[in-house]
């Protein structure tokens, strides 16, 4: 059994309140912090931990905090990212109904450290049970003093608030986000000036992950080092994984960073294996947006190595053979599965959740989508490939955030992975096994 | 058409919105926006009319124009009158692995209505709706503020049995809403 840092008291009945938290070490890491600590040590912990921003990018916490700026007189806020909507991930949904103190836990620490007075935690409209959830806890720490004036005694003030979003994928990048939470239309913003500096309200602010916020307070607990000496080189500590599709135990798993891919899809512990007895086909490893791989690269890197855990053995090969460790949202689809017909759930997505700001993913995305359809509606040509390829080739890149090269992503590694599969869509169209999809394209009564 | 309906919350929603809107530094009240369309759409029969966009613009001193802007990006707002309960089918990868087109198909027999219509009685609307962070209990649906998830054909007919029977409208209720 792998260490558990952050879901190790999950299935504790009454873990969300904060009487049975509290029974369960509870607040005894933001104790630490108020009483033992300066903010400056808080921020050379989570330095120390090497802890990576775990909403997708991986980019190194404590550099992050570090860059935040702090002229004098200008409020600064802390922002918490649970927009959570790349599809195939359903962590932080896990996290905050379970147990939403070791969320508040983490972010009024997390406020300490950084100085803000103030935080906001977005979570998606349509987790709308769980904003009631993390509501009832915040109220649970209001009463108990440790939301407010003085708390805990420290001298130290903070108010933290829940926002709900209203639907929109891209929310989750985090100047949309901003634009969002000052009751906008969510179009990211263009960079530099990066939130560090100037984000909510045109003031200093630090958005961050769920899980990340929440990793903190194991890295106060234990120490920045004890939390770096889990995991390989650069990929520290734990991660939580939504495990989903043909597998025999979906759920969220927290691992140790550096397990094998192959231990943590066939190993009882974590997914149990492809569910009725098949084959595994392609993986998609972290959330929509990064690239599908088939079984044989996403078990073992080109060079025979068995594939680990972790944001260097994932990324291993570059797009060409490897993939990313991104949200840890982990999709197994079985030997039946049409890879196009996935694609194209894919590409309908970024088409719906393009902001439309940028003309590259705005109308590429649309395209895509447009001749996914047509390739599934058995009326594509081996041509239509190519400018699937051609089109996701001219979004990456040049658009102002990172929807473009999420949608860009997917493309390019189906088509380079399983090219074969496209080819016979087209070119054999009467072999078209997904029929009961055919059907419903093309409205036609199921056979 | 011409509306003549009265925009306005009852007294309790608009202590609500109040205490929504101290969470924002003074001046910054329009960040209360998307929670009060919330309040909007579900005091005011589950979408947002002109007026009723207006009306929150007026509570938050922001022209209107603003409120119709950020209504019209975010797809949780309907911006057209909806049946009393709107069944939103997950449809991204994980749930289609899982038979989220079924669940679809079965529900369109069902309630005879195609994806993105509203049954003659005005009693669900039918649309699909993109990840909504259910993939590991898929297939799924969203009606109102609830999540109904490993879905099966038999768990979608109980469901709309007693959606049918008690005649209720689903959507962030009151109560519910009071909450945040």
């Amino acid at each position: 059994m792998g260490r558990k840092l952050l879901l190790e008291h999950d299935n504790v009945p009454g873990i969300n309140t904060l009487h049975v938290y509290r029974k369960h070490g509870g607040y005894t890491a933001l104790e630490k912090a108020l009483k033992q600590m300066t903010p400056e040590q808080i921020v050379e912990e989570v330095k120390v931990s090497g802890l990576r921003g775990r909403g997708g990018a991986g980019f190194p916490t404590g550099m992050k905090w570090s860059f935040l700026a702090k002229p004098e007189g200008v409020a600064r806020y802390v922002v918490c990212n649970a927009d959570e909507s790349e599809p195939g991930t359903f962590k932080d949904r896990y996290l905050m109904e379970r147990i939403p103190h070791l969320l508040l836990e983490g972010m009024i620490a997390s406020s300490y450290a950084l100085g803000a007075k103030s935080s906001y935690i977005y979570i998606r409209g349509e987790y709308y049970f769980v904003a009631r959830i993390v509501e009832a806890a915040i109220a649970e720490c209001y009463e108990a003093g440790l939301l407010g004036k003085n708390i805990m005694n420290s001298g130290f003030d903070h108010d933290c608030y829940v926002q709900i979003g209203a639907g929109a994928y891209i929310c989750g990048e985090e100047t949309a986000l901003l634009e969002s939470l000052e009751g906008k239309r969510g179009n990211p913003r263009i960079k530099p000036p990066f939130p560090a500096v100037a984000g909510l309200y045109g003031c200093p602010t630090v958005v961050n992950n769920v899980e990340t916020i929440t990793a903190v307070v194991p890295i106060i607990k234990d120490g920045g080092a004890a939390y770096a000496a889990i995991g390989i080189g650069k990929s520290t500590g734990t991660k939580l994984i939504s495990a989903s599709g043909h597998i025999n135990k979906p759920g969220v798993y927290e691992i140790e960073l550096g397990i094998p891919v192959e231990e943590f899809i066939y190993s009882d512990e974590y997914c149990g294996g492809i569910r009725n007895g098949k084959k595994m086909k392609a993986v998609v490893a972290g959330g929509s947006s990064v690239p599908i791989l088939p079984t044989e690269l996403i078990l073992k890197t080109a060079a025979g190595e068995p594939r680990l855990m972790t944001y260097e053995s994932l990324g291993d090969g570059g797009f060409l053979t490897g993939t990313m460790l991104g949200s840890g949202g982990f999709i197994v689809m079985d030997e039946d599965t049409s890879i196009v017909k996935n694609l194209y759930t894919f590409s309908r997505f970024y088409h719906h959740e393009s902001c439309g700001q940028c003309s590259p993913c705005r109308e590429g995305t649309g395209w895509m989508e447009k001749i996914l359809r047509k390739i599934l509606d058995g009326k594509g040509t081996l041509a239509d490939v190519d400018l699937l390829w051609d089109i996701q080739s001219k979004i990456e890149g040049k658009t102002i955030c990172p929807l473009g090269e999420a949608a860009a992503w997917p493309v390019a590694a189906a088509i380079r992975h399983f090219r074969k599969e496209f080819e016979e869509y087209v070119t054999r169209p009467s072999s078209i096994k997904d029929v009961k999809h055919y059907y419903r394209l093309n409205n036609l009564v199921d056979a | 058409m011409i509306d003549n309906k009265e925009y306005k919350f009852s007294d309790e929603t608009l202590t609500t919105a109040q205490r929504i809107i101290k969470r924002y530094p003074e001046g910054k009240q329009k960040s209360a926006l998307i929670p009060l369309l919330h309040l909007a759409q579900a005091e005011f029969d589950g979408w947002l009319s002109p007026k009723a966009m207006d009306y929150v613009a007026s509570l938050l001193q922001i022209q209107p124009i603003e409120a119709y802007e950020v209504a019209s990006f975010y797809s949780m707002f309907n911006l057209k009158p909806v049946g009393k309960c709107v069944l939103e089918v997950c449809r991204t990868s994980s749930c289609w692995l899982m038979g989220a087109e079924d669940v679809v198909r079965h529900i369109e027999k069902k309630l005879h209505i195609k994806e993105g219509e509203t049954s003659s009685d005005g009693m669900f609307t039918l649309k699909t709706v993109e990840c909504l962070g259910s993939c590991g209990t898929a297939p799924m649906l969203q009606c109102g503020g609830d999540y109904y998830e490993n879905l099966t054909m038999e768990k979608v007919d109980t469901l709309l049995e007693k959606m049918k029977d008690d005649g209720r409208r689903r959507v962030y209720t009151k109560d519910e809403m009071i909450a945040l």
